[in-house]
C-alpha cells in the first residue's frame, strides 16, 4: 500500500482500528469514546465497527477508568484509555503513579501492565482552563512509566501501534493543536524503535530539540534562520521517557549548540534534564550553555494570552541568536 | 471483526431509566416518612406545578412555598426569562466569535432559579460551569461570567462578594470544597448553609463519593444539588448509574429527593427544605433535579451524533418557563403589561451583554505573572523581568524602523 496523506487524529484512529482488528485483547476505554467518537473524534466509528464490548464508554471517573484498566491488563487485556483533556488526568494520577507505574517491579517482573493512556495535550486551540496543559514532566519523573509524543501523522500511526504492543504502561501525549495537520503515512514502512529520536532536518550550526507540538515551530524557525544564513538541525525527540540522549549527543557533537523547546514550563521540565545530561556528556563540545525555551512558572493563561505564553517562532529564534552569540 | 450482539444486549435508554426508578426503594430520610410526593408523571418525582401549569398539592413541600406572594412568583418567572435571554445571547456571541466557548443552561432554568432563590444571602454556593441562573440569583453580574468563556481570565469574579464560588471545570472537585466549607460553617457555629451543584455525569467521580462520605460523617450543613440533565456530553445517565441518583444518598446515611427540575416551585420548596435541615444541624441532603439539557453540551458539541430530536421535543413540552407562565395567567397573578415590560427588560439585558462583551479588553500581557502566589516568588519575578526585556526588544526594533 502506498503512502497516504492523513491528519494526525485520523492516523491515530486508523492505528487503533488496526490494533483492535489484530488483537481481540485490545480495548478502547474512556468518556464519550463511543457514539461521539471522543471529543476530538479520534475514536470515530470504532464503536460502530467493534461494538460496545471493545470500545467502551466509561462512567465519568478518571481514577475509575485507569484503575479498571489496570485490572483488565492484569487479566490479559490491553486497554487503551482516553483521558479527555490534559487537565483531567489528575483524578487518575494516583492510580497511574502509585499503582500502574510500580506493579511490574513489585511483582518481581511477573506481571505486565500493557496499558496505554492517551492524553490530548498542549495549548494553542483557544480553550478554557484545564484544556491546554503540558504535564509530561510529571509523568516522565515517575519510574515505571514510558512517555511519548508524536509530532506528525506517520509517527502517530506507528508510535500508537508500538505503544499498544509494549508490555509497559505508556503515557501517549497527543499534540491536540496538530490533530488536523496532514502528512504522509506509510503503513508498510518499518518504523524505527518507539523511543528513538529522529533528525527532522539536518544542520551544522545549532541543534533545536523538541517533541510533539513544538517540532513544527522548530522546523519553521530553522527555515527562517536559514534565510539569515544559519544552518539549524532539528531533532524530534519523540520520547520523553526514556530520552534518546545518544541522538541528542550525536547532534550536539556536530553542531556544538543546543536549544531545547517545549510548551511545558521550563522550570524542572524535560529541557532541564536534557540540559544537565548534555552538559555532562558534551561539556568540551559545547560552545554555549544549553538553552531552554518553554512556558513560564505560572498557571496556563486564559486563551487571549496563550500566544504570549507559548513559545512561537520569535522566541525560538531569539534563543538561537542568544546561543550563537556566545 | 465486529461485535454486533452487544447492541442488542444493551438496555434501551428509557426502559433502563424506568425500571431503575420503579425498582427503587422509597425516598429515604424524613421525606420518606411524609408524603412520597408522587404527584408527577415520574415515580418519586416531587412536583408542585404540572407541565400544563396546574398547581398540585404536596403535603411535605407545600409549606415551603405556602407564603409565596404573586410578586415573588412573577419574580421567579422574570429570573427564568432573563436567564434564558442571557444564555441565548451568550450562545450567539459564541457563534459570532466573541466567546471561545459557551455552556448553555437552556432547559435548566427552573432547577437553577428555584434552588438559587432558596438560598439565603449568607449561604455559600459552589457551582460547576453551567450555573448561570444560580449566579443570577446570587446577584453576580452576568457579564462577569463571560470572561473565562471569552478567554480573558480564568475566573473573573471575587467569590466572596456574593458567596458564589468560581466556576469549576474539573468534574466534581467543588463538591469536596463545598463540604469542607460547610464543615467550617459548622465549626464556627453559624447557621448558614452551603449548596454544591454538579451533574449526573459528575456523580460518578470519586470526589463526589468522597464528599458524600465526609459530609455524612461530619454532619456538614451542605446540600448537594445534582442537575440530572440526562446527558454527560454523549453519555446518558445509565452510563453512570443503575439506580436513580437520589437513591445514592441512602447508602451514605442522608436523605435524597428527586424533584421535577423543570418545576421552579418544586425546586424552590425542596431546596428550602434541605437548606433548613442543614441550618438545623440535620446534615447533608442530596437533591436530584430531574431536568433536560435542551441544547448541546457546549458550543463545541454535536448532539446529533448521539441523541434523537424526538427526545428533545418530548422535553420541550415540559418547558419550565411556559408552565409558570400558564399558571401565572390562569391564576391572574400577571397581566399583559407584566409580560410586555419583561420582554423590554429582556431586550435591554441582551443589548447590554452584547455591548459589554464586545468592549471587553484583552488582558494585559503581564497578567500571566499576576497572582501566581500570594507572597511573591523569586522565579516568577525573574521570568517576568525576562518577559519584559523580550517584549521591549520588539518595541526597540519598531522604533528603529
Ligand atoms: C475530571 C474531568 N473529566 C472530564 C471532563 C470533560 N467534561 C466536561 S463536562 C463533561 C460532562 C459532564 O456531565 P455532567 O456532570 O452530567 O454535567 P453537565 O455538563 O451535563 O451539566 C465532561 C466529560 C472534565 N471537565 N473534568
Amino acid at each position: 500500500m502506498a503512502a497516504e496523506k492523513m491528519a494526525l487524529a485520523k492516523a491515530i484512529n486508523e492505528s487503533l482500528r488496526t490494533a483492535l482488528d489484530a488483537d481481540p485483547k485490545v480495548l478502547i476505554m474512556g468518556e464519550d469514546v463511543g457514539k461521539l467518537g471522543g471529543v476530538f473524534r479520534v475514536t470515530d466509528g470504532l464503536q460502530k465497527d467493534f461494538g460496545e464490548d471493545r470500545v467502551i464508554d466509561t462512567p465519568l471517573a478518571e481514577s475509575g477508568i485507569v484503575g479498571t484498566a489496570i485490572g483488565l491488563a492484569l487479566r490479559g487485556y490491553r486497554p487503551v484509555v482516553e483521558i479527555q483533556f490534559d487537565g483531567f488526568v489528575f483524578p487518575a494520577y494516583d492510580q497511574i503513579v502509585t499503582q500502574l507505574a510500580k506493579m511490574h517491579a513489585r511483582a518481581l517482573g511477573k506481571i505486565k501492565l500493557p496499558v496505554v493512556i492517551r492524553i490530548p495535550y498542549g495549548g494553542g486551540i483557544g480553550a478554557v482552563e484545564h484544556h491546554s496543559e503540558s504535564p509530561e514532566a510529571l509523568f516522565a519523573h515517575v519510574a515505571g512509566l514510558k512517555v511519548v509524543s508524536p509530532s506528525n501523522a506517520s509517527d502517530a500511526y506507528w508510535m500508537m501501534q508500538q505503544a499498544i504492543q509494549s508490555d509497559d504502561p505508556v503515557i501517549f501525549f497527543e499534540p491536540k493543536r496538530r490533530y488536523w495537520d496532514k502528512s504522509e503515512v506509510n503503513k508498510d514502512a518499518i518504523p524505527g524503535p518507539l523511543h528513538k529520536a529522529r533528525v527532522v532536518r539536518e544542520g551544522a550550526d545549532l541543534t533545536l530539540a523538541a517533541y510533539g507540538p513544538m517540532v513544527k515551530v522548530c522546523v519553521e524557525a530553522a527555515a527562517a534562520a536559514q534565510e539569515e544564513g544559519k544552518s539549524i538541525e532539528v531533532l524530534d525527540l519523540r520520547s520523553m521517557s526514556p530520552i534518546d540522549f545518544d541522538s541528542v549527543q550525536a547532534s550536539v557533537e556536530k553542531t556544538r549548540r543546543l536549544v531545547v523547546v517545549h510548551e511545558a514550563p521550563v522550570f524542572l521540565g524535560t529541557g532541564a534534564e536534557i540540559a544537565a545530561r548534555i552538559t555532562e556528556r558534551c561539556f568540551y563540545h559545547l560552545e554555549a550553555p544549553v538553552l531552554r525555551v518553554g512556558g513560564y512558572h505560572a498557571p496556563y493563561p486564559p486563551a487571549r494570552l496563550e500566544e504570549e505564553y507559548l513559545p512561537g517562532l520569535d522566541r525560538v529564534l531569539d534563543a538561537v541568536d542568544r546561543s550563537l552569540a556566545y | 471483526m465486529t461485535v454486533e450482539s452487544t447492541a442488542a444486549r444493551k438496555p434501551r435508554r428509557s426502559a433502563g431509566t424506568k425500571s431503575a426508578a420503579s425498582a427503587g426503594a422509597k425516598r429515604t430520610g424524613p421525606a420518606a416518612k411524609k408524603s412520597p410526593g408522587t404527584t408527577g408523571a415520574e415515580p418519586e418525582l416531587v412536583q408542585l406545578l404540572t407541565p400544563e401549569g396546574k398547581r398540585v398539592k404536596d403535603a411535605t413541600y407545600d409549606p415551603y412555598v405556602a407564603d409565596i406572594t404573586p410578586e415573588e412568583l412573577r419574580g421567579l418567572y422574570r429570573d427564568m426569562v432573563l436567564t434564558r435571554r442571557f444564555d441565548a445571547e451568550a450562545t450567539s456571541l459564541q457563534r459570532q466569535g466573541e466567546l471561545g466557548l459557551w455552556a448553555s443552561l437552556l432547559g435548566q432554568e427552573a432547577a437553577q432559579i428555584g434552588s438559587g432563590r432558596a438560598t439565603r444571602e449568607d449561604d455559600y454556593v459552589f457551582p460547576t460551569y453551567r450555573e448561570h441562573g444560580v449566579a443570577w440569583c446570587r446577584g453576580v453580574d452576568p457579564t462577569n461570567l463571560l470572561g473565562m468563556f471569552r478567554g480573558v481570565n480564568n475566573g473573573g469574579w471575587d467569590p466572596n462578594s456574593n458567596n458564589f464560588h468560581l466556576y469549576t471545570i474539573v468534574i466534581g472537585s467543588q463538591t469536596l470544597h463545598a463540604t469542607g466549607y460547610a464543615m467550617g460553617v459548622a465549626k464556627d457555629g453559624a447557621d448558614s448553609a452551603v449548596i454544591a451543584y454538579f451533574g449526573d455525569g459528575a456523580s460518578s467521580q470519586g470526589d463526589v463519593a468522597e464528599s458524600f462520605t465526609f459530609s455524612a460523617v461530619y454532619n456538614a450543613p451542605v446540600v448537594f444539588f445534582c442537575q440530572n440533565n440526562q446527558w454527560a456530553i454523549s453519555e446518558p445517565t445509565e452510563k453512570q448509574t443503575r439506580v436513580p441518583l437520589y437513591q445514592r444518598a441512602q447508602g451514605y446515611g442522608f436523605p435524597g429527593v428527586r424533584v421535577d427540575g423543570n418545576d421552579v416551585l418544586a425546586c424552590l420548596a425542596v431546596t428550602k427544605w434541605a437548606l433548613e435541615r442543614a441550618r438545623h444541624g440535620e446534615g447533608p441532603t442530596l437533591i436530584e433535579a430531574f431536568t433536560y439539557r435542551m441544547g448541546a453540551h457546549t458550543t463545541s458539541d454535536d448532539p446529533t451524533k448521539y441523541r434523537a430530536d424526538e427526545e428533545r421535543e418530548s422535553w420541550e413540552a415540559k418547558d419550565p418557563i411556559l408552565r409558570l407562565r400558564t399558571y401565572l395567567e390562569a391564576s391572574h397573578h400577571a397581566d399583559e403589561g407584566f409580560f410586555a415590560e419583561l420582554e423590554a427588560e429582556s431586550e435591554a439585558l441582551g443589548k447590554r451583554v452584547r455591548e459589554v462583551v464586545r468592549a471587553m479588553p484583552d488582558p494585559d500581557h503581564f497578567a500571566i505573572f499576576e497572582n501566581v502566589y500570594a507572597d511573591g516568588h523569586a522565579l516568577v519575578d525573574e521570568e517576568r523581568a525576562q518577559f519584559a526585556a523580550y517584549q521591549a526588544s520588539f518595541a526597540d526594533e519598531g522604533e528603529g524602523k
